[in-house]
């Protein structure tokens, strides 16, 4: 399927990790207001897959573009996972939708006022503004992963990336960050979101890419999420999965 | 009272102390906020004890130490981050190779040295109330050198130490950051050894700043309360030094113990621990 415009193009597209190939000749593209869902197993590629988009690691074969150019560091925002996060250090929730605000305010200038104006309406897009003084460490996963999209907001970019969104978050938590991803994409904005809770895709996600070292399936969320696809990714035990939801 | 107070300050050996001292109090902490929200108490011990060699070849060249140590303590900086970058050994592993490697060509080179006046207690405990005039010039150099980089590269080193990935993505430069702090440790554990030594410039190092940590909510709040436990623990520590007669480092470390002691015992709850769930 051929986007006439697409804001995401990964063509043919090979890394390697620690000397074999994490993923191998992956293609996809991604079209503005959409929320894709990537799924796949443990080691299947899907951090590879978002660092490679994000532009950390080099790629050995293919090309990704990410608005027509080709991807690099400041080109998206990234919610890492939490256990990327370093939760010893004593930031609040507006500190760190600040950091943001970096390739916006340059090397030797402070935030501004402009800056700080921005970054309150985008912690209050997430419904956390009077939580902007708490410590990140005393906020719970739910709104953690809310203060990192915020983050995302403040940094203006066109594409988010959320790795393991929904690691240890619960399901009434989760379902908040969806409402906040979805007004995001209904912005023009791009939203790929790696998870393993396979709870209501399609209610969730516009199109799912299904990654193991390869691009196994990618499309609306019925046309992926069927028996076939979900056994060639997990194995044959998650047929069940099929019918949209695990208990 | 006010005699033990300005008494000693008749003399100038005393005054230059109590600048260094003071350097060493507001450096050290600042710095030492990195070090401990980054869990790298470690790599600061490691760097005090490699720079050795470089003072050393400093003493034989009968130049201040700080022209060779600030060098070497860079180079060895560098040499640590890269180590614990291009191998597969853990970080811990690659800075305890270079730190024990360092540590002895140093001791080697200073029982082999001919002709160096160096008393081997001063380096490793601090002699504080015996630097020069150079020493004092140099760490006012060094410490603005260190308060400019901490001030220029702040946002990108608070955007690296709490997430280091997404800060990447968002176009910091975190490689070069981390050789910035690198850098600026050896700087910082140069200017500190004058005070408190080798053995024990970690306890300026880490400990107002640990200090400072349960009592601040923010990080900059670290950094100065940190500061100023700093500069409270190094000259109370030079006094003692003084009048009791003890070697700077160890009179300062436990100054600076003593007042993270109270800090424990006295502090309030500093939020719900960092693994909660929802």
């Amino acid at each position: 399927m051929d986007i006439s415009n697409p804001s995401i193009k990964v063509e043919k597209v090979t890394v390697e990790r620690g000397g074999y190939a994490a993923l191998t000749d992956v293609s996809f593209e991604v079209e503005p207001n959409t929320m894709l869902g990537v799924i796949g197993p443990s080691g299947g590629g899907k951090s590879t897959l978002f660092e490679a988009v994000a532009g950390l690691l080099p790629i050995s074969q293919g090309s990704i573009e990410l608005l027509g150019s080709a991807a690099q560091p400041g080109g998206v925002a990234y919610v890492s996972q939490r256990d990327n996060i370093n939760w010893n250090f004593p930031a609040t929730a507006l500190d760190v939708v600040m950091m943001g605000r970096f390739q916006n305010i340059g090397w030797f200038r402070q935030p501004g006022e402009r800056d700080r104006e921005f970054a309150r309406i985008c912690l209050d897009r997430v419904g956390l503004w009077n939580f902007r003084e708490s410590l990140v460490t005393e906020l719970s996963g739910g709104q953690r992963q809310r203060v990192g999209i915020a983050r995302a907001l403040a940094q203006e970019a066109s594409v988010i990336l959320l790795d393991e969104a929904f690691s240890g978050i619960d399901v009434g938590a989760q379902e908040g960050i969806i409402e906040i991803l979805q007004a995001c994409v209904a912005a023009d904005r791009i939203a790929l979101v790696s998870t393993h809770d396979l709870t209501n895709m399609s209610e969730r996600f516009d199109k799912i890419l299904c990654v193991n070292r390869s691009v196994r399936a990618y499309g609306a969320p019925d046309e992926v999420f069927i028996p076939d696809v979900l056994e060639d990714l997990y194995g044959s035990h998650t047929r069940e999965l099929a019918h949209g939801h695990i208990d | 009272m006010v005699e033990y107070l300005i008494g000693p300050f008749q003399y100038d050996f005393m005054t230059r102390a109590l600048i260094v001292s003071v350097l060493v109090g507001i450096t050290c902490p600042i710095l030492g906020a990195y070090v401990i929200t980054r869990g790298n108490a470690f790599l600061g011990d490691a760097l005090s004890h490699s720079v050795v060699p470089g003072m050393v070849v400093a003493f034989m060249l009968g130049i201040s130490p700080f022209f060779a140590a600030v060098p070497a303590g860079i180079v060895i900086a560098l040499i640590m981050g890269a180590l614990s970058r291009r191998t597969g050994l853990t970080e811990d592993t690659s800075i305890g190779i270079v730190f024990a490697g360092m540590f002895a060509l140093g001791l080697v080179m200073l029982s082999k040295a001919s002709g160096i006046n160096v008393n081997i207690e001063d380096l490793l405990l601090g002699q504080v109330l015996g630097v020069t005039q150079t020493d004092v010039y140099i760490s006012l150099g060094l410490t603005a050198l260190v308060v400019t980089g901490l001030y220029t590269f702040h946002r990108q080193l608070v955007y690296t130490t709490h997430d280091s990935v997404g800060a990447s993505v968002a176009g910091v430069r975190t490689s070069l950051v981390e050789y910035v702090l690198l850098a600026l440790l050896a700087l910082v554990i140069v200017i500190g050894i004058q005070a408190a030594g080798i053995a024990l410039v970690m306890a300026m190092l880490i400990t107002p700043a640990a200090t400072a940590y349960l009592i601040a909510r923010r990080f900059v709040g670290v950094m100065l309360l940190g500061a100023v436990i700093g500069v409270v623990s190094a000259v109370v520590g030079l006094y003692l030094s003084y009048h009791a007669d003890l070697p700077s480092g160890p009179a300062m470390a436990l100054v600076a113990t003593l007042m993270f002691a109270l800090a424990v015992v006295f502090r309030r709850g500093r939020g719900r621990p960092a693994d909660v769930q929802e």
